[in-house]
């Protein structure tokens, strides 16, 4: 490793201030300590620290999504085959066309947003932040698979421009990015992002999977279908008319957002985060709370009119992205309540908006998403009065010792 | 006696640390006082280069209260007054001629408070507001004594007070006829000194429970408009000792302590004495050393030809640099890297080997993105984020509101030292405290 640190110190003159290509400085300085620590000492202070950085939380993060992701690719290759009448095909088969169709998205996803995040930093001369590697992968699995390109490139521009770079950059911002993403596709292309030719990969991609699809084929959601049933207690069916219980949701063999179907690989993703430290469980632990909560509520008044009245809270939490948004996105800590007992509030409310939206609003399938945009705007509120009350403490102590 | 138990903050287990308690001689030629130790007082000289003085004898009075005074803890002469921008004054360098002369100050005579002015130690004191030399117009809520030193690597009170428990005694006599409140001591379980005349509050739990800070803060916590005074054992025995004898003791037991020290050990010395007769060439790698004159946390960092400074009882030397071409670092597997985290492997190893580390940040600076980090490492009903924030932003009302009265800089060290985002908390709540004080004055 002697070698590349000799050439790097070699050719660090040429990017700085001055040299030839100075203009990719922070791109320069960004990768020169994405390879090696920088040897930065502390100049006041403690003379030791931790071994813990943003690279490392972000780099936890991600190997917790990645349950989430290898199970997501095999998934649309699982629909995939299911759709064109194949269910027996191999295990490599339904992978690697779930990689080949979901790899277009993800490279995407980090081009745009990675790009714009080197512009930024350049601009503002200052290091390239981490925050984006999470983002950038997070993006591709809340998505429905069939999301045109362009329009995920559109999405995440628009989503690190004006969530986070104009707010300051990674942990400046007030809405989580990758929800912006998804809340700016979901608004904008609303044709593309529900209904039943959203989530189910039925094209070949590279020229694997090729097949005509079966006439029974329906590619609707479990929530979609629940959310445009006339009945109540409608029947919930996989792509091909057969029915789904708990237990094929709580796996995930299911239609949906890439990364959001299988609660299992979910509740992996959520030990790591909580093993190592990086995500609070309050926050995590309060998000069920409140959706078994209100799932529950929902369905001790169950309606014509509100078919997803009908399904059990454990139903509620293992369908469509509530686990997702649980583990993954409501904690994040920069968009998130900040206090410790304002992150049980927060969490709480979220799980309560999320079952809410869904039940109560025919117009969304799922409320998750929203759930968590919606309390990222209360989370400073929420703060601001915990805060107050440590005030309100000191001040009536100050007062009874005088 | 109350027990009082800590559950914030952290006990960090280093490599280092002082095996055989035996404590060894050195000699020393050259000392140094340096005022950046005695935050609040603004220097005037009452010495010139050349002038011999005798141990007591005093170099410098503050500014405003001329009464504060800064002594000399050796015989000799004056060699230099070092002085750096704007001529700020950086050291006065004592060379000692051996004579062992020194001031003796007459107990009967003067009162108490004007003797501690006198002698130089109420310089080892501090005060709460700002963590200043204390004001000596203003009579101290309560006094706060810290029996113990949480520490990493910190001497033993126990050992520095061997034999000395008479005199800490007489210490807490005099402190107490200072304060219309109370004087109290705050001891871990391992060493409760057997005194009388102040309330003694044991401290259960990780570091930072030795801190000043967290003890008031768990006692009786400072408010607006209140001044507590806080000092450890060992000053308050010095203290008593004066007022014994009337002579300030200025000797010394100092724990050098550290992975790159080659024997860790107990030194008897005089403070302000030079680094080189206290770590000598006794060091792996003088040339990527950090020498730290006090604990890893909140101690100065000074040069191999730097001296002893406040609070005299403690350096650490450690690696600067232990690894200048990391390869991926962040990416490591290695148990070797200490983390409060599990995301490192440490954890596999048990919680008994202990740690190695180097000066590095491990890490760039960053917003502060993690939350909660600085609540756990904060025993204090304070929040740590929002304090910070508010001293960022110099919001004065919101930082009186969020309890910077309360604190200093060394209680959010350990917060510093788990912070992920690198930031230097402790410059900012001292540059805080230091604009407070000039706003509020």
């Amino acid at each position: 490793m002697k070698g590349l640190r000799n050439y790097l110190s070699r050719i660090k003159p040429n990017f700085m201030p001055g040299g030839k290509y100075s203009k990719l400085q922070s791109v320069f300085e960004g990768f020169e300590s994405f390879l090696f620590t920088p040897n930065t000492t502390s100049t006041s202070g403690v003379s030791i620290h931790d071994s813990n950085d943003s690279k490392r939380t972000m780099t936890v993060v991600i190997v917790s999504l990645l349950p989430c992701l290898l199970f997501g690719m095999y998934n649309i290759g699982y629909q995939h085959y299911l759709a064109i009448g194949q269910a027996g095909a191999g295990f490599w088969d339904m992978f690697l066309y779930g990689l080949a169709a979901l790899l277009p998205t993800i490279v995407v996803s980090y081009v745009v947003g990675l790009g714009i995040e080197f512009i930024g930093a350049q601009i503002r001369h200052h290091e390239i932040q981490e925050g984006f590697l999470v983002t950038g992968l997070l993006i591709p699995l809340i998505c429905p698979i069939n999301t045109p390109l362009w329009m995920i490139a559109v999405a995440t521009a628009f989503a690190v421009i004006f969530a986070k770079e104009i707010f300051g950059g990674t942990g400046m911002n007030i809405f989580n990015v990758a929800l912006i993403t998804r809340a700016f596709l979901f608004f904008a292309y609303p044709a593309k992002m529900s209904g039943d030719a959203a989530f189910v990969a039925t094209e070949p991609v590279f020229g694997l999977g090729g097949g005509t699809l079966v006439d029974a084929f329906s590619g609707a959601t479990p929530l979609g279908q629940v959310a445009t049933a006339t009945t109540a207690n409608p029947q919930i069916t996989n792509i091909v008319g057969e029915p789904i219980s708990t237990l094929d949701a709580f796996i995930g063999l299911i239609p949906g957002s890439v990364g959001e179907t299988s609660t299992l690989c979910i509740l992996i993703g959520a030990f790591i985060l909580l093993f190592t430290g990086t995500a609070s469980w309050k926050i995590m632990l309060s998000v069920f709370a409140g959706g078994l909560f209100m799932g529950w509520i929902a369905n001790m008044f169950p309606s014509a009119t509100y078919p997803a009245s009908s399904l059990s809270p454990i139903d509620q939490v293992c369908l469509g992205g509530f686990a997702f948004a649980a583990v993954f996105m409501a904690t994040d800590p920069v968009t998130g309540a900040r206090t410790e007992t304002g992150k049980f509030i927060y969490g709480f409310l979220i799980g309560v908006i999320a079952i809410l939206i869904r039940v109560y609003n025919s117009g969304y399938p799922e409320g998750a998403m929203l759930a968590v945009l919606l309390m990222n705007a209360f989370a400073p509120l929420i703060d601001y009065f915990v805060v107050q009350s440590n005030i309100k403490r000191r001040l009536k102590r100050a007062k009874v010792n005088n | 006696m109350a027990e009082i138990k800590i559950k914030k903050g952290l006990n960090l287990n280093l490599e280092g640390a002082i095996a055989d308690t035996t404590v060894a001689d050195t000699e020393c030629k050259s000392f140094a006082v340096i005022p950046d130790d005695f935050t609040g007082i603004v220097p005037r000289l009452d010495v010139k280069e050349g002038d011999s003085v005798a141990a007591g004898d005093v170099l410098y009075h503050d500014k405003t209260h001329p009464e504060v005074k800064v002594t000399s803890p050796v015989a000799g002469r004056v060699a230099a007054i070092v002085r750096g921008e704007r001529r700020k004054i950086e050291a006065i360098v004592v060379e000692a001629d051996g004579s062992g002369r020194s001031r003796r100050l007459d107990v009967a005579q003067a009162g108490t408070r004007e003797l501690l002015l006198e002698s130089g130690l109420w310089c080892a004191m501090r005060q709460r507001p700002y963590d200043i030399v204390p004001n000596p117009s203003v009579k101290p809520r309560d006094i706060f004594i810290t029996a113990f030193d949480s520490a990493p690597l910190a001497p033993d009170f126990a050992l520095l007070l061997k034999g000395r428990e008479k005199y800490l005694q007489k210490g807490i006599e005099v402190l107490a006829s200072l304060t219309d409140g109370e004087v109290y001591l705050g001891c871990s379980p391992d060493w409760v000194p057997e005194v009388k005349g102040c309330v003694v509050n044991t401290f259960v739990g990780p570091h930072p429970a030795g801190n000043a800070g967290v003890q008031i803060a768990n006692v009786k916590p400072v408010n607006k408009g209140e001044t507590v005074w806080t000092l450890d054992a060992v000053t308050a025995a010095r203290i008593g000792e004066l007022f014994t004898t009337g002579e300030v003791p200025f000797g010394t037991i100092v724990a050098v302590v550290g992975e790159s020290v080659k024997r860790p050990h107990y030194a008897r010395c005089t403070m302000g004495c030079s680094m080189a007769s206290l770590i000598g060439n006794d060091v792996d790698e003088p040339g990527n050393c950090r020498i730290v004159s006090g604990n890893l946390l909140t101690g100065s960092h000074v040069q191999a030809d730097g001296y002893l400074r406040f609070p005299y009882r403690q350096v650490s030397v450690i690696t600067e640099v232990a690894n200048p071409a990391d390869f991926l670092g962040w990416a490591s597997l290695s148990p070797r890297r200490f983390s409060i985290y599990h995301s490192f492997t440490r954890w596999l190893l048990g919680g008994g080997k202990p740690a190695r580390f180097d000066a590095k940040l491990n890490g760039g600076e960053r917003a502060i993105i993690m939350s909660g980090e600085y609540d756990r490492m904060l025993p204090m009903d304070i929040l740590g984020e929002y304090l910070i924030k508010s001293i960022i932003a110099f919001d004065i009302d919101k930082m009186e509101q969020l309890g910077i009265y309360e604190v200093a800089p060394e209680d959010f060290a350990l917060c510093e030292f788990a912070d992920t985002s690198k930031l230097p908390l402790q410059k900012i709540v001292r540059e805080g405290l230091d604009k407070l004080y000039k706003e509020m004055n």
